[in-house]
């Protein structure tokens, strides 16, 4: 299952796991990311706070957490190359991998498609 | 045809083809120059002192034991060093700097020959206060006049930037709200806010909650009332703001922040549209930085250090940083230490010494050289001229929001849609033009901004000339010439650079000879 916010991040639930990153949308908006700070893991985020920052020539966005929960893991490989990011958001470019608290918190999310015409209309 | 010494009387260019590659890489007198680390020769100095004989130390073995990594060159080589490299910088003694949000202004030259009096240009921070009796006079007339403008009662001096600034002001609320013993951690902060308000308020330890514009590009009461709470400290504000427009709520956001228990930070960044028309004062400011390198006309932008000295309300005028000028009983005094002044919290001080007294003096000349009346005029026509630009432009660009405006005429990217140009390349266009490009991608809350500020200090003419080529960029992106932007600049000194490789990949060379490298 896959859900999305409409500060263009998103989260992919695995078992009481979540994968989150941002949109290509978002990825494509910021232009090139350069740099990508990214929590510790075991550190706790509340939903819709920030969790990370990305960094791209034209600004610098925090990233809010889709979910609320614990750091588990943090995608390593955007330390060296952030372009990640703009190649593959959805995947090689993803951000942090939480416990998540409570799965009740997702429902206030977009489903891909709730979130396919929410684009369309900015 | 010849003289009789055989040189050619007139210019002959038929049989000039392309031009060639030179044996120097230099291009006429278009001069490239290496970093000065590159240019080093080992044993190459430009003074030769003799060595001090002596001297004994008194560091305990922390001396430094290896060389420090300075660069050996002579004394003219320095000097073309830096000379070369001026010639490719850019600034507003060249031409228009249409900077958005940084007010680049001319720096009147009498400033200049004011802030080289001996009196001033070579006193020491440590003279006895008897000795610097004048400099300190100058302060506390700066100081006036600043309160005079701003409509608040105490200025705290010793900022030595808009940031630095803004960090005085967040501090002093910071103290003020740890003094009532209570615990508000959040901040609003509009969207357009320039970057360094929620970096302020998150280095105060305070939370950052986002405020949306509306429709016309404002912050709305309604807006803020919804998010004022017990746990708000305050409010980071910017009137006008980066969209260049006057804040039309704000006594009332103002009033219903005070009224939450929290204060009200105005950036004053944008105060060259307010001077001598509107005292934040009396719109319910509690603290306003005022960058002396923008509305006072010091120079800045490579010319030289900011200065941001910071106006508070009564409410906030007990934790204005130490030091400040008094007026004692044997002339002027500076209050320094803690429990100096009665009554007063002061949070601590934040520089070693009293600010940047060379730009003081430089501000105080502006103020008097325009008087009131003529500061009142410097809004003025800078709002004026912004409009000006922003009339001439208006239907072969794009405007986000109708205006009028204030102080800086913001443009965005719709015009550009299906050009394949986009913001960057136009203003890189523009750098072709000869002009430095305008602000862009700022303010973040419009697509593909272009933040033009052309200050009262451009002429009618000036302005005409630029207006010229920014239509003139627009109508070719529109007619189709993709190629004369995704290829500029053409005739800057270095073509596109690659920004992304820039920062994901910097190359540091003078890092190599990096005085703690050499050490080691």
């Amino acid at each position: 299952m896959i859900k999305f916010t409409d500060q263009h991040e998103w989260v992919r639930v695995e078992g009481e796991e979540a994968v989150v990153g941002i949109t290509p949308y978002a990825a494509e908006q910021l232009g090139d990311v350069v740099f990508v700070e990214l929590p510790e893991a075991g550190r706790k985020v509340d939903q819709f706070k920030e969790a990370a920052v990305v960094e791209s020539v034209k600004a610098a966005s925090e990233i809010y957490a889709p979910v609320g929960g614990e750091v588990v893991a943090v995608n390593a490989a955007l330390a060296e190359t952030p372009g990640l990011v703009n190649e593959d958001a959805l995947g090689k470019g993803w951000f942090l991998k939480l416990r998540i608290r409570d799965k009740g918190e997702l429902d206030k999310l977009m489903s891909a498609e709730e979130y396919e015409t929410y684009v369309k209309g900015l | 045809m010849s003289d009789a010494q055989g040189r050619p009387t007139q210019p002959d260019i038929s049989a000039a083809g392309a031009p060639p590659a030179t044996f120097s890489g230099d291009r006429g007198l278009a001069l490239e120059e290496a970093s000065i680390f590159a240019l080093s020769r080992a044993g190459v100095t430009g003074v030769d002192l003799p060595e001090p004989k002596g001297v004994a130390p008194r560091l305990a073995g922390l001396e430094r034991k290896g060389a420090i990594g300075l660069p050996g060159l002579s004394e003219p080589e320095v000097v073309r060093h830096f000379v070369r490299l001026s010639r490719r910088n850019y600034a507003i003694d060249l031409g228009v700097f249409p900077l958005g949000s940084c007010t680049m202004k001319h720096n009147p030259r009498l400033n200049e020959k004011m802030a080289r009096l001996p009196g001033f240009a070579d006193l020491h921070p440590l003279q006895p206060v008897s000795t610097v009796q004048g400099a300190l006079g100058l302060i506390d007339s700066l100081a006036h006049w600043l309160k005079v403008l701003t409509g608040l009662p105490v200025i705290a001096m010793s900022p030595k930037a808009g940031a630095h600034g803004e960090l005085c002001g967040m501090m002093a609320i910071r103290a003020a709200i740890d003094a009532r013993g209570e615990r508000r951690r959040r901040v609003l902060v509009p969207a357009s806010a320039h970057g360094t308000n929620p970096a302020t308020a998150a280095q105060c330890g305070f939370e950052v909650d986002e405020i949306a514009g509306d429709a016309t590009g404002r912050v709305s009461a309604a807006s803020v009332a919804e998010r004022l709470g017990p746990d708000v400290a305050g409010i980071m504000l910017t009137n006008p703001n980066t969209c260049g427009l006057f804040e039309r709520e704000v006594r009332e956001i103002a009033a219903r922040v005070h009224e939450a228990g929290g204060y009200f930070y105005c950036d004053g960044a944008n105060f060259n549209a307010l001077v001598g028309r509107v005292r934040p004062g009396d719109l319910g400011v509690d603290a306003m930085h005022i960058n002396l390198h923008k509305t006072f006309s010091t120079p800045h932008g490579g010319g030289g250090p900011g200065a941001g000295p910071v106006a508070f309300s009564e409410a906030l005028a007990p934790f204005a940083p130490r030091p400040w000028v008094v007026h004692g009983a044997a002339g002027f005094a500076l209050v320094e230490a803690e429990g100096d002044a009665k009554g007063a919290k002061p949070f601590g001080r934040l520089t070693a010494f009293h600010g940047q007294m060379g730009m003081f003096v430089r501000a105080l000349a502006y103020m008097m050289s325009h008087g009131g009346d003529g500061l009142r005029q410097v809004a003025e026509d800078a709002v004026l001229n912004a409009n000006y630009v922003m009339a001439c432009l208006k239907d072969a660009m794009s405007v986000p929001f109708a205006g009028p405006c204030m102080h800086e005429a913001l443009f965005d990217d719709a015009f550009l849609e299906g050009t394949g140009v986009a913001t960057l390349d136009f203003a890189k266009a523009l750098i072709d033009e000869g002009y430095h490009p305008m602000t862009v991608y700022f303010p973040l809350v419009v697509h593909g901004a272009m933040l033009v500020e052309p200050t009262e200090t451009e002429s009618k003419e000036s302005l005409d000339r630029f207006i010229a080529s920014m239509r003139g960029l627009a109508l070719a992106a529109k007619a189709g010439d993709a190629a004369r932007f995704k290829g500029a600049p053409f005739y800057a000194p270095r073509r596109r650079l690659d920004e992304t490789q820039a920062a994901r990949k910097p190359v540091l060379v003078a890092a190599e000879a990096s005085p703690r490298a050499a050490a080691e």
